[in-house]
């Protein structure tokens, strides 16, 4: 079942501005089907973080719909989108995102922790194999503190997928990482949609293309 | 993973420097409170017990006696003393207008003993006319106190079956006493019969700094009740205008100036424990303000992790849940030990008269201590955990590029 964005408007106030409101995302639509990825890019400010954030339930549109099972994801109360989230959506935020007080192998069972989910063995050996394919496995006892920007990149996209999520949603998740871990990451992000999931990449990286299904470009808020 | 509780723990774990200071910070308020209330009510209770001990109206004494402060200095700072006044005092003063029930008492100090480092205050009562003293012993000895038998205050180191030995005389110690809280404690009590043979040897040994005293014909002390339909007041002044070389003393009057220290005293305490209170309370908020604060990247993590609102919320209390129980929990050892540890020495330090409460009576305080201290932790979280509730995900993780 796909993810629709339909006529996404979002608006924002704006204080130090003339204009005291404005908007980050024009009657944007757009639709993510299972097993394709879906690169965004643009200049910085065009509203692909925006986007991204509407659709996977983080950020409620000012216009439009986010529709999923032909029911608009905003009309769901906040602890019934908070939970769809958890379920079927996996999230790549911006920079690091690691929780300090966990190790690796905690972080990425989070989103089984937060609903007080037991993980079973395949889970748990499913967790092992992410650590394995994104090249982390001996870090699964360490504290954040004691790793790369790489390899917390790493950990928070094993953390986003470990539920085998429906949607995926990574915000530049290769920026701060080198040639050899960026493509590390798109031919991951690519094998997961590969699998089953519908992939939205939001980056600047132009070798992105070459796992997509298709590119769309942003500038000043609309699809160009 | 041990599930979403376990998450509570090691993020406060995650951060030590962090939560001792807010566990210290509670046990800081639940001992200010408990221990501020506890003084508060211990002292009320220790001037309700001096109140009831003395039980009397009006208490005469030879007029020398309260020009030196002697006999007030003996009833309300426990220092020892001893005086006396012909017998005939009682006669002429059962006969005044106003005078209801009527009982001497008879004073002496121990020179040593071996309950006692220090002297201790003897006082001997009249069984059959008595109304102050006896009835507090019948509490602790059923029977009739025989000739050389005698019943002590809680804090002497005496026990029910020794003997102690004053100025030569074997005496039996039949009972102990509950505890009053007041100079009582370490007073000793027999009848008259015994306590005029102890004058007696002490005359004999010349160790009674009155040389010239028989002690079939004097007494220390008078304590009256009023008649019905007269005031202490006016029966005070009766006695004061028509018997000489005595002084009537009412003993409400005796106790108002404890009084007024006790109420001054559980003032400042009073406005202690409201300013701890109110102190404590903003330092948690911003304790707790300053840790959501630091920490917003998590929470936001943890809502693009698929955390409700609700959930961020319950999180930030439950740290705070958690930290007061252990804090309270800790304050509240830790005021319980210094209470009945240094009982003692807050009684001498205030010079005031001192008695805890009943175990269950603690045991109530205790627990509203806790709860007290556990509210305002929690209401000082609330404002962080709803502020964390709002906050804007996708801002604050942008924010870090």
């Amino acid at each position: 079942m796909p993810l629709s964005a339909e006529s996404l408007t979002k608006q924002f106030i704006r204080e130090s501005k003339n204009a005291n409101c404005f908007s980050a995302v024009d009657d944007v639509s757009l639709r993510l089907e299972e097993g394709t990825v879906t690169v965004l890019t643009g200049r910085s400010g065009g509203g692909k973080t925006t986007v991204l954030n509407m659709m996977s339930g983080l950020l409620a549109p000012t216009k439009g719909r986010v529709l999923l099972d032909d029911s608009d994801i905003y009309s769901l109360a906040d602890k019934e989108l908070s939970r769809l989230r958890n379920r079927r959506f996996g999230v790549i935020p911006q920079g690091q995102t690691a929780i300090h007080s966990l190790n690796v192998m905690q972080n990425i069972m989070l989103p089984y922790t937060l609903y007080n989910e037991r993980a079973d063995e395949d889970t748990l050996k499913r967790a092992e194999e992410l650590l394995e394919r994104l090249d982390i496995a001996g870090l699964s006892a360490s504290k954040p503190a004691e790793l790369s920007g790489g390899e917390l990149r790493r950990m928070a996209i094993a953390r986003a997928v470990i539920k085998k999520p429906d949607f995926i949603f990574a915000d530049e998740p290769t920026g701060d990482l080198d040639d050899e871990n960026t493509k590390t990451v798109f031919e991951f992000l690519r094998s997961a949609a590969d699998e089953g999931a519908a992939v939205l990449i939001v980056t600047h990286e132009e070798c992105a293309a070459a796992y997509a299904d298709r590119v769309m470009k942003m500038a000043s808020g609309k699809i160009v | 993973m041990n599930g979403f509780k376990n998450l509570t723990v090691k993020s406060l774990l995650g951060k030590p420097v962090r939560t001792i200071v807010l566990v210290l910070l509670t046990a800081l308020l639940t001992l200010t409170v408990l221990d501020g209330s506890l003084t508060q009510t211990s002292l009320e209770k220790g001037i309700d017990s001096l109140e009831a001990r003395l039980g009397a109206d009006v208490m005469v004494v030879p007029y020398s006696a309260t020009t030196k402060q002697k006999f007030e200095d003996m009833v309300l700072q426990g220092s020892t003393g001893y005086f006396y006044m012909g017998k005939n005092y009682v006669e002429e003063i059962s006969q005044i207008e106003g005078v209801g029930e009527v009982s001497a008492q008879f004073f002496l100090a121990s020179a040593s003993s071996s309950c006692c480092s220090l002297p201790v205050q003897i006082i001997g009562y009249e069984p059959e006319t008595d109304f102050t003293i006896s009835p507090w012993v019948k509490k602790s000895y059923g029977k009739k106190l025989d000739t050389y038998d005698v019943v002590v205050g809680n804090d002497l180191n005496a026990f029910v079956g020794d003997s102690l030995y004053f100025y030569g005389v074997k005496v039996n110690v039949a009972a102990k006493l509950e505890k009053t809280g007041t100079s009582y404690d370490t007073t000793v009590f027999t009848n008259s019969d015994t306590i005029k043979e102890l004058i007696r040897s002490s005359l004999e040994l010349k160790m009674n700094d009155f040389v010239d005293v028989d002690p079939d014909n004097v007494v220390s002390c008078v304590l009256i009740n009023v008649a019905d339909g007269y005031n202490p007041e006016e029966v005070t002044n009766n006695i004061n205008l028509h018997v000489k070389k005595v002084k009537a003393i009412q003993t409400k009057e005796m106790i108002s100036g404890v009084a007024d220290s006790l109420s001054g005293v559980s003032s400042v305490i009073g406005i202690l424990i409201g300013a701890v209170w109110v102190l404590g309370a903003v330092i948690m908020l911003l304790a707790f303000t300053m840790s959501v604060n630091e920490r917003k990247k998590e929470f936001a993590v943890l809502r693009v992790l698929g955390a409700s609102r609700g959930k961020l919320a319950s999180l930030v209390m439950k740290e705070a849940l958690l930290t007061g129980i252990v804090g309270s929990a800790a304050g509240t050892l830790i005021a319980l030990v210094v209470m009945v540890g240094f009982g003692g020495l807050i009684e001498d330090l205030l010079g005031l008269p001192f008695l805890l409460p009943s175990a269950g009576a603690v045991a109530g305080y205790a627990a509203a201590a806790i709860v007290l201290t556990i509210v305002t932790g929690a209401a000082a979280a609330a404002v962080s955990a709803f502020r964390i509730s709002r906050i804007d995900t996708g801002v604050i993780l942008r924010g870090d590029n």
